[in-house]
């Protein structure tokens, strides 16, 4: 891919005999640009999908609601996305009076920016990805845990009540959930035996069933199950969405920390959320539904798998939405710490001895 | 210079900046983000060390979890800024004494035979190696004993500050889940059978009415 592009540039330039010259002082700035070519190739295509998320989300409640949903701008309404986008844009960021004003601005900004630095490490396809580093999941263990303050500084800064419980909501049930999901991870690397998100995928073709060409078979879900499900529960939690979203809870405090938001602001929290919806859904197709890996082997892996499973998780985030009433908050704290914990530690355990069995099956 | 010793100077310079701030801003709030800023610079500092897991573990414990919860702590107190500092000068003294001593303390350990920049060994890391595995490796091998003692002293700690603070009320409300769980409709609802009743006759329905305004 990068000796293309280099041959592209060459080719262009040779045209007007220039190459040589440029190539001179270039090849040092090559590597940054090489980079920010590739941080490019992966934001675009999540912006965009961050912006036609919300479009689908409304269109599948409106289904189950039987309703239509947005159809009004453009053909089925598909323009929808870009309306809003404008209208926020050419809002009025409103910053109250008694804000701490500069803490006001920068929370959007914290939220947003954890959700877009932990797409460095995650892998497309095979040796698709932006940095191939061996501590992959250590590094999203620890760069997701930062999104939190953009919701506790905003809730904070906003000097206002409801912002502020929405805040001291927030951390206690991120902090939970994070555990949790932390906590499932350990199993997927007792069994893979590396923190590389890569390492973790190829992992998961190789096994009984990867030979007979069921690859489908030798996935992390199936001996991980419990995990599995624990990771996708609290990952809806960690995205403070619909069950359990006591953070904006609309019915009890407005929006929590979002109230005093407007605008491009406000944007920068709904780009946040929507953005690590998919980086969820992206991890647990990762971590457990074998990435890029095509189901049967008769069918060639690639990219294209990963972006199936992915969007049934996204479609299954919309779901569960619009089935489940909210949580109670005393019900989340218990799940989190009196049920998930629990279970996870117990699969470790259970892993661990496994692992030691004669009936191993990860070796 | 190298591009990595100006790195080093750039991230040191943000770790001095934000210390600074952690002591002197007035606002609790800002000086616990300073505080985060300064781990920040830290963990990167780390980085360039090649000791990627003590850094990201730094930012993961540190950043993800200790220091939400203190903004937990901090953003809830009244704090009253002119009570906190009054008391500052006298307490000056043993605070300066007590940074000399720690100042004097790393001079001491830096500047010795053993742990000086000459003395240890150049980073000459193999192929593949990963900080990571190897300290885990460690850890659970030959330091197996001394890392699991850690682990039941810091639950001893955990299970101490729980029970430090418990207060028991009695009128304490609380659900029990197993039994909200096992609640079936004919526990909450009673269905009663009972005839239509008949619709009363129009006269006597008026009466009432004319009563109540009067």
């Amino acid at each position: 891919m990068e000796a293309l592009i280099l041959n592209f540039f060459q080719w262009f330039w040779d045209l007007f005999g220039l190459w040589d010259s440029i190539w001179g002082w270039f090849q040092h700035l090559w590597p940054l640009v090489w980079s920010i070519l590739r941080i490019v190739a992966i934001l675009v295509p999540l912006i965009l999908g961050v912006a036609y998320l919300p479009y689908f989300e409304r269109k599948v409640i409106a289904f189950m609601h039987v309703r239509i949903g947005p159809n009004r701008v453009g053909p089925l309404g598909l323009f929808q996305p870009i309306a809003d986008g404008l209208k926020l844009f050419f809002k009025e960021v409103l910053v109250p009076s008694k804000a701490s004003k500069k803490l006001f601005i920068f929370g959007p900004i914290v939220a947003l920016a954890p959700a877009l630095i932990a797409w460095a490490v995650v892998p497309f396809a095979d040796g698709w990805v932006l940095a191939d580093i061996d501590a992959g999941v250590l590094f999203l263990l620890a760069i997701t845990s930062i999104g939190i303050y953009g919701i506790i500084i905003s809730g904070w800064a906003s000097n206002s009540k409801y912002p502020f419980l929405g805040a001291m909501r927030a951390s206690a049930q991120m902090i939970s959930y994070e555990i949790a999901m932390g906590m499932a991870l350990v199993a997927v690397l007792m069994v893979s035996n590396s923190l590389n998100l890569s390492e973790i995928v190829r992992v998961q073709n190789v096994g009984r069933f990867a030979d007979m060409g069921l690859s489908v078979l030798s996935w992390n879900f199936i001996p991980l199950l419990p995990l599995f499900l624990v990771y996708l529960i609290s990952g809806v939690a960690e995205t403070n969405r619909a069950p359990f979203d006591v953070v904006e809870g609309e019915s009890e405090i407005v929006a929590g920390h979002m109230i005093e938001y407007s605008g491009m602001a406000f944007a920068l929290f709904f780009l946040a959320e929507y953005a690590n919806m998919i980086l969820v859904s992206f991890l647990t197709a990762i971590f457990f539904l074998g990435g890029w890996l095509s189901p049967v082997g008769f069918l060639p892996d690639g990219h294209h798998w990963l972006a199936l499973k992915v969007s049934f998780l996204l479609f299954c985030f919309l779901w569960f939405r619009a089935t489940f009433p909210r949580y109670r908050y005393d019900q989340i704290m218990r799940l989190g710490w009196k049920v998930f914990i629990p279970i996870c530690i117990t699969w470790i355990l259970v892993v661990g001895v496994w692992m030691m069995s004669p009936f191993n099956i990860w070796k | 210079m190298e591009f990595k010793t100006f790195v080093f100077y750039v991230l040191a310079a943000i770790l001095v900046f934000a210390a600074l701030r952690t002591i002197t801003a007035r606002n609790p709030v800002h000086a616990a983000l300073f505080l985060v800023l300064a781990f920040f610079s830290t963990a990167a500092l780390w980085m360039l060390l090649q000791a990627e897991f003590l850094a990201i573990i730094l930012i993961m414990v540190y950043v993800g979890a200790v220091m939400v919860l203190f903004m937990f702590v901090v953003m809830m107190l009244d704090i009253d800024i002119a009570r906190l500092r009054h008391r500052f000068w006298s307490y000056l003294p043993l605070g300066g004494m007590i940074g000399l001593l720690m100042v004097a303390e790393m001079a001491l350990v830096l500047s010795g035979k053993y742990f000086s920049v000459e003395a240890l060994p150049g980073q000459t890391m193999p192929e593949g190696y990963s900080n990571t595995k190897e300290l885990g490796r460690l850890l659970y091998t030959e330091y197996v004993y001394p890392f699991e003692l850690a682990s039941v002293i810091l639950l001893v700690g955990v299970i101490a500050a729980v029970m430090l603070t418990l207060r028991q009320r009695k009128d304490t409300k609380y659900q029990k889940p197993a039994e909200q769980l096992a609640v079936r409709r004919n526990d909450r609802v009673r269905l009663v059978r009972m005839a239509a009743e008949k619709d009363a006759p129009a006269e006597s329905a008026a009466a009432p009415d004319q009563g109540g305004g009067q």
